[in-house]
């Protein structure tokens, strides 16, 4: 169990702060940045109580897009306005985006190495693994509901993508209005 | 294609593309490969699981995949306009609307679309689960690592990292 977070946060950070806070975030986070942004934000820092974090999280997961990418803008731009969210946005891009730049030069020059392609093979395995450990802990709490509404809305929606090979905006397009439509007349 | 071209296009898919990935940057996997590897022919499906694996045990956000994606098509600029048209246009959103979203806290219309979207974006992540293990589990062997990895990230708070070590290391020694 993890300490009660502070009532209230005290510190208000400034844009090197942003900064600096959230490049740590950035070479931290390993499977995603969020766990590391809460830790930063609500444990090491307190610049938000648990509460606080929750409510921003939650917009930054209303918006499309990478999750901890927005929130890296929204968190900004409550602590500095545009420029806070430039400088939270470039400090958790800015490392990542080098990291990986680098690697894929590499790739470019000895993607086609035998070693290589094995190495990687296996990880990508271990990496899809992963990511269906996401989903059942994603899907665990919407199917013990016992309502059949949202698991057969999952279920077109994974038909039409993993299947049918429907082009993403489609399905967004038609489903979403019809899943928030539902969620509407069930409060 | 010219180079210039292959940049407006890559700008194009890439912007629209983060507007729909409701659920975050492993949401749109499956449109970024059925882009790569269906339509555009970037890519095959090995070096598209490649890019997955890679962008796993990079640091940072999962979304670093598309720099990858971007740096395959077309180098440097190809990186840069891949990674700034994933998400400028969806940080542009968070920040107009970070302003005003405490306002409609607790407000009928914010709680529907939270939890509308919610069994649309496990929809999405499943397909993508679906559409790398499709690319990358090719034997047994790959399809065993799959599922103790899931086994391990479920059910115990061991660091994915071990098993990712481990996976590599059943790579290498030739055994996929």
């Amino acid at each position: 169990m993890l300490p009660p977070a502070v009532s209230s946060p005290v510190k208000q950070p400034s844009l090197t702060e942003l900064f600096v806070g959230f490049v740590g975030v950035s070479l931290s986070g390993f499977g995603g940045a969020l766990p590391w942004a809460r830790r930063m934000i609500v444990e090491r820092k307190q610049w938000m109580t648990a509460e606080e974090f929750n409510e921003a999280f939650s917009l930054a997961q209303f918006l499309p897009g990478p999750n901890v990418v927005n929130f890296s803008v929204v968190f900004g731009t409550r602590f500095g306005g545009a420029a806070g969210a430039a400088v939270a946005l470039a400090g958790l891009m800015g490392p990542p985006v080098l990291i990986v730049t680098a690697i894929a030069i590499f790739y470019s020059y000895y993607g086609d190495l035998a070693a290589l392609g094995r190495i990687l093979a296996g990880i990508s395995a271990a990496a899809v693994g992963l990511l269906i450990a996401t989903v059942a802990k994603m899907a665990w709490p919407l199917f013990r509901t016992g309502s059949i509404i949202a698991p057969v809305l999952a279920a077109i929606g994974f038909v039409a993508i993993a299947l049918l090979h429907v082009p993403l905006p489609w399905v967004i397009v038609v489903l979403a209005p019809v899943s928030v439509a539902i969620a509407w007349m069930r409060p | 294609m010219t180079p210039g071209n292959v940049l407006i296009v890559l700008a194009g898919h890439f912007a629209l593309l983060s507007l729909f990935a409701i659920g975050g940057a492993n949401a749109a996997i499956p449109e970024m490969h059925r882009l790569a590897v269906d339509v555009m022919h970037w890519m095959n499906d090995r070096q598209f699981s490649d890019m997955f694996a890679m962008a796993q045990i990079s640091p940072g956000p999962n979304v670093i995949i598309v720099t990858l994606i971007g740096y395959h098509v077309a180098g440097f600029a190809g990186a840069l306009v891949t990674t700034a048209a994933m998400t400028v246009p969806t940080c542009t959103l968070a920040f107009l609307i970070a302003r005003v979203w405490d306002r409609f806290k607790g407000a009928r219309w914010r709680k529907a679309i939270q939890a509308g979207l919610v069994p649309l974006s496990l929809g999405l992540m499943a397909a993508s689960a679906f559409v790398v293990a499709r690319a990358a589990d090719q034997s047994w062997v790959a399809v065993a690592i799959t599922v103790v990895t899931a086994a391990v990230a479920y059910f115990t708070r061991v660091n994915p990292l071990w098993t990712f070590a481990i996976a590599a290391l059943i790579g290498l020694a030739g055994l996929l």
